[in-house]
């Protein structure tokens, strides 16, 4: 009990601000959970460290790490990495299902990076940049190779400070056929500064975060102002984690969730290395909330107005008796989800195994407003994709892309990259089909079990999609975190990132044991016509005399035995 | 008849003919096209260096300052003298040590500087004068009598690479030549001190030669030094495992800059280093401290030491932008409820240091904050991390590391202390000798064992870029030898820098694995159903040619006869 008193996050804070030289890195955590309408719970954490740092300013030369991490620091530096985003995901966000997640991201693995504009070889550096992420999140991002990475012209813009706008410094690449578990988890849970040791990371228990319909972890790098004037920069480490549980089936259509239930563990403390920890739960929809708790808070996110409940970690209070916060949510009516403005879907269509069409197909669901979306496909060069087929009509109407941006691919060099410019006109389907020829490949290029088809990633979809509710447009540091990634413009609108579904396709695909087949075939087809022909050179040819018919050579048995003389 | 004997002749021809298709075209023609392309590899150098005949050659000078030597004595010195040791270490490695000595006298300067009042400030004038190539010794001999240093000392080992050694006692009636071969003795033992021991030399041989004559002393010292490389990362880490409670703050900035740089500045011809730093929370060491009632604190035994390291290491990260060696050196601060705690050696005493490292890793030290405020503080306590303290032993631990033994003077003998940039001159060129020699002695067994494999295996792809790199790495060993053998340390150390790079860079190249897993077995089974019908008809129609040819001969002999 004692203890418990003693270690209060609430002194540890006036301590720190007690300090003289404040600290030029800080550390905040935060959690949000959102019942979703199908009777899923949406868990989504962030954990952000800022450190007034400049990393590719000359000569000083950054190597003394507090609370950023010293692995991701120095790939930075060596790489000169202006901004680097890297997601894994398990599993599909389904947007109709569950609405827009705060942070959206490709089933498999995304890496996306902006490059400073003094690296002379951003492929080399690409290249060995992905090398050395791979061995930091132990995950395959060594297969990424020029073969699936493209560079984007429109669709992916700096989320940092800086307007770059030279696509030759950036690199794209997805791996749909990623797979992410624990192993994924461990290094990038050892990335926090509390570890999961203290704070909300105690919650990121494995055995149950994989246990979910959803789950998605990024990091995410980019230079941010420090200050509202934006006098000088700061580098921002976001990590997040989302994930969606179905507690709805386990626990027999019951509409309740706690802390205890999700994670199996409750919360007792704060990491004390933070300066705000705090749990935001989602009560637009009148839930029955245990412990109730008197901070609200409301926010517009994503073009929806949505009050929270507030927890803060910090305060001893909101432990309460125990010393451990358990948080019990009980919800009942089915309430109306906002529909998803934007929806994207894709699939492949045709049969046999050698041409094939890519549908796209892009739902706008606003009742009354036009607006544009970016979509970029990048399809591997195995699907030799005829862009005179390329279509798109919406309302059954030929509906011409304002802006098309084609690189074709190069037989195992690059893919195809298409990015387009649509305008969806309201309340409509938008499709997008062409046609493509499926490539032969050469024997070992083909994957481990080919049989099981080909992935291509996800298309992207991205939009300024108007607003119903007037968005937040001032920054300020006590913003969420979750409503602060993307920065806001304008009020009218907000920027949404939609994928599709990757894809799965059927290569043809040979029997792997014809090598051998083939060299013996095509052996003994040589001997055979050899044998022949040696045959017919080498032999002398003499006629024959024909031998005695059956019945005279027994009749000449016969008389030997007798010793009368052969019949000739 | 005729017509027989006619068919038969044209068999044979065709035959014959078909044969030698087969032998001229069709057998090269299936030996170029499934041959693996191996490039050109010089295996007769490659074979020269197997056996390694190294010579390490040291420019000595000795100066006779004033009073050392009587003056029908001085117009006798000789100019120089050359003295060669020769040792066998195994059959494929020999060392030679050629001590090449200049004897003159003191010039007028030279005297002046050494009637300084003390021994530090005559070697620091008599750096003034001259600039000593890297390697080389200058022994100044001064008079039996000379008040420069205390009574007992015979000779004071400078920062630099000068030495001031008390003249032996002389009998006057003793020829030069029984004078020299009495300083001799002295001399080497100098060299011995400031250049390369025997020993040292056999220790970093140890890559090429089973250790059998080492003495248990140096072989740990080169167990504990790591392993010459072109560069090194070296972290400090804070280890905080109660954030809660202590709030740690290090200036570990400053304390690089002034504390490990300018050693760093000095070994930079020896590698590249790079140093970083960072603090870890909630790290944990892996064995739990047993409390001792006796001193009511926490006590880590000698033998629990070896368990700490390997939960720590995994928390530590590895340089994700660089495959240098790392070396690692943790400061552990224990958490308020297991403090103070005490690192104990196997008698059992406490270590004044609280601190131990753990050889070609790096060091842990332990820096107990209990003292440091009562215990109704407000947690969490504001720390201050007193760096001088730390950084002294890190420092001593890092020489360690590097291979800057400590060497064991003879009886007699002073040293000056390094001073603030950490590393005497002459300790410098002990660190030069033995990293080249290490680095010839794995450069060539790297590069024996490479062309002895590539030998052995057929079916290895050499490709030019592997071919290019064995040779500039059998060129750079070269020279590397010659320049040790001409006496200049640092192209020596250059080259044999190289060499390494060259021979591993050779070793491991990726393109060496690609076509091993075909061996032959496997190769002629699918090759058979071609090459059996084709070889057997050839071969036995060959065979019925020879022996009718025979029968031809020998019923012509039986004609003839």
């Amino acid at each position: 009990w004692s203890l418990c008193i003693i270690s209060t996050p609430l002194i540890h804070w006036t301590s720190r601000s007690k300090q003289s030289a404040p600290a030029r890195d800080q550390f905040q955590e935060e959690l949000v959970i959102r019942p979703l309408h199908s009777g899923d719970i949406y868990a989504s954490f962030q954990f952000r460290t800022l450190w007034d740092i400049d990393f590719l300013q000359e000569r000083q030369k950054v190597s003394h790490y507090r609370l950023f991490p010293k692995s991701l620091g120095q790939v930075l530096s060596k790489f000169s990495v202006r901004e680097l985003h890297i997601s894994f995901t398990q599993g599909f966000w389904r947007t109709m299902q569950w609405g827009q997640p705060f942070i959206p991201s490709p089933p498999g693995a995304e890496l996306w990076v902006w490059f400073h504009d003094t690296v002379s070889d951003v492929d080399g550096n690409w290249k060995e940049l992905t090398n050395v992420l791979s061995g930091i999140f132990c995950a395959s991002l060594n297969f990424i190779d020029l073969t699936n990475t493209v560079q984007p012209s429109a669709s992916f813009k700096p989320l940092g400070l800086g307007n770059a706008t030279d696509h030759r410094f950036l690199r794209y690449a997805t791996l749909p056929r990623e797979i992410v578990c624990t192993e994924n988890l461990t290094p990038w849970k050892k990335l926090l500064p509390c570890g999961s040791k203290a704070g909300l990371s105690v919650l990121l228990k494995s055995e149950k975060l994989f246990h979910s319909s959803f789950h998605s972890q990024a990091v995410h790098i980019r230079p941010v102002c420090q200050d509202e004037q934006c006098t000088s920069k700061a580098w921002e480490l976001r990590q997040t984690l989302n994930v969606v549980f179905d507690l709805y089936t386990s626990s027999q259509g019951k509409k309740e969730w706690s802390l205890f239930k999700m994670f199996s563990r409750t919360l007792t403390e704060a990491c004390p290395l933070a300066t705000s920890s705090k749990i935001y739960v989602d009560i637009t929809d009148n839930p029955e909330l245990n412990p109730v708790t008197p901070l609200l808070s409301q926010a517009v996110v994503l073009g929806d107005r949505r009050t929270y409940s507030v927890f803060d970690l910090t305060r001893a209070e909101t432990f309460g008796q125990l010393c451990s916060l358990n948080l019990l949510l009980r919800w009942k009516g089915d309430s109306d989800m906002l529909r998803p403005l934007l929806h994207a879907e894709r699939y492949v269509a045709g049969f046999g195994l050698q041409t094939g069409e890519i549908h796209t197909v892009i739902y706008n669901n606003h009742p009354y407003r036009a607006f544009p979306v970016l979509l970029m496909d990048s399809v591997p060069w195995y699907l030799q994709l005829y862009i005179h087929t390329l279509t798109v009509t919406s309302k059954s109407r030929d509906n011409k892309p304002s802006y098309i941006h084609y690189q074709p691919a190069k037989d195992r060099h690059r893919p195809h990259l298409l990015e387009m410019l649509i305008q969806l006109p309201p309340h409509s389907m938008t499709e997008v089909t062409v046609q493509f020829e499926r490539a032969l490949l050469k024997w070992t290029e083909y994957t481990p079990d080919p049989n099981h088809g080909f992935y291509v990633g996800s298309s992207v979809v991205s939009a300024l999609v108007p607003s119903m509710v007037a968005m937040n447009t001032n920054f300020t540091q006590d913003q969420p975190l979750f409503s602060s990634f993307v920065p806001v413009k304008e009020e009218s609108s907000y920027f949404v990132r939609v994928y599709t579904e990757p894809l799965l396709v059927n290569l043809p695909t040979p029997d792997f044991s014809m090598p051998y087949n083939v060299i013996c075939l095509t052996c003994t087809v040589v001997a055979v016509g050899y044998g022949s022909f040696y045959n017919l050179l080498t032999r002398t040819f003499q006629v024959d005399e024909p031998s005695l018919p059956l019945e005279k050579r027994l009749a000449n048995l016969i008389r030997r035995i007798r010793g009368v003389p052969l019949l000739a | 008849m005729a017509a027989l004997q006619l068919e038969k002749q044209r068999v044979r021809n065709a035959v014959l003919a078909i044969a030698a298709v087969v032998i001229v075209v069709g057998i090269p023609l299936w030996w170029k096209t499934t041959e693996t392309y191996r490039a050109w590899l010089p295996y007769s150098e490659i074979s020269e260096l197997d056996s390694l005949q190294l010579q390490l050659s040291v420019d000595i000078e000795v100066v006779f300052s004033r009073g050392t030597l009587t003056p029908e004595q001085q117009k006798k010195v000789p100019l120089s003298h050359v003295n060669v040791k020769e040792h066998q270490i195994d059959a494929k490695t020999g060392l030679r040590y050629k001590y090449e000595t200049r004897y003159r006298t003191a010039t007028i300067m030279e005297e002046d500087a050494l009637n300084q009042p003390t021994a530090a400030e005559a070697d620091l004038s008599l750096h003034m004068l001259s600039e000593n190539s890297c390697g080389s010794v200058v022994v100044y001999v001064i008079p039996e009598s000379s008040a420069l240093m205390p009574e007992d000392v015979k000779a004071y080992v400078g920062q630099r690479r000068t030495v001031l050694l008390r003249s032996p006692p002389f009998r006057s009636s003793w020829s030069l030549k029984e004078v020299l071969s009495n300083l001799d003795v002295e001399v080497e033992q100098v060299v011995s001190t400031m250049s390369f021991g025997h020993q040292d030399i056999v220790a970093a041989l140890s890559n090429r030669v089973r250790m059998t004559k080492v003495t248990k002393e140096s072989m740990a010292d080169s167990m504990r030094a790591i392993k010459s490389s072109p560069g090194y990362e070296i972290t400090f880490s804070l280890l905080n495992p109660d954030p809660k409670s202590h709030s740690l703050h290090w200036d570990i900035e400053g304390a690089v800059q002034s504390y490990i740089q300018p050693l760093l500045n000095k070994l930079a011809p020896i590698a590249n280093f790079s140093v970083d730093s960072q603090i870890l929370y909630y790290a944990v060491l892996g064995v739990n401290p047993r409390f001792d009632n006796s001193v009511s604190a926490y006590t880590l035994s000698a033998d629990s030491l070896s368990h700490v390291i390997n939960p720590v290491e995994a928390r530590l990260g590895s340089n994700a932008a660089s495959s240098n060696p790392v070396l690692n050196f943790l400061l552990y601060v224990p958490d308020a409820h297991h403090s103070p705690l005490y690192i104990r050696d196997h008698s059992k005493r406490e270590v004044p240091s609280n601190a131990f490292h753990s050889p070609r890793w790096g060091g842990i030290m332990v820096y107990n904050v209990n003292e440091m405020y009562g215990p109704e503080a407000e947690r969490p306590v504001d720390i201050n991390i007193n760096m001088a303290k730390v950084m002294g032993v890190f420092l001593a631990q890092l020489r360690l590391m590097l291979g800057v033994q400590r060497t064991h003077p003879p009886t007699g003998f002073v040293l000056q202390s390094p001073g603030s940039a950490g590393l005497a001159d002459w300790e410098l060129d002990r660190l030069l000798w033995s990293r080249s020699v290490e680095n010839i002695a794995t450069a060539s067994t790297t590069i024996t064992s490479l062309a002895q494999l590539l030998d052995q295996i057929g079916n290895i792809v050499i490709n030019d870029n592997v071919a290019q790199q064995v040779s500039s790495a059998v060129t750079s060993l070269q020279s590397a030898v010659a320049e040790l053998e001409a006496g200049n340390l640092a192209f020596a150390l250059h080259y044999s820098r190289e060499a390494v790079l060259a021979s591993e860079r050779a070793f491991f190249d990726p393109s060496l694995l690609h076509l091993l897993y075909f061996p032959d077995d496997q190769k002629f089974a699918i090759y058979i159903p071609l090459f059996l019908p084709m070889c057997v008809p050839i071969v036995l129609s060959l065979l019925k040619t020879v022996s009718e040819a025979k029968q031809r001969l020998a019923d012509k002999q039986a004609k003839s006869d």
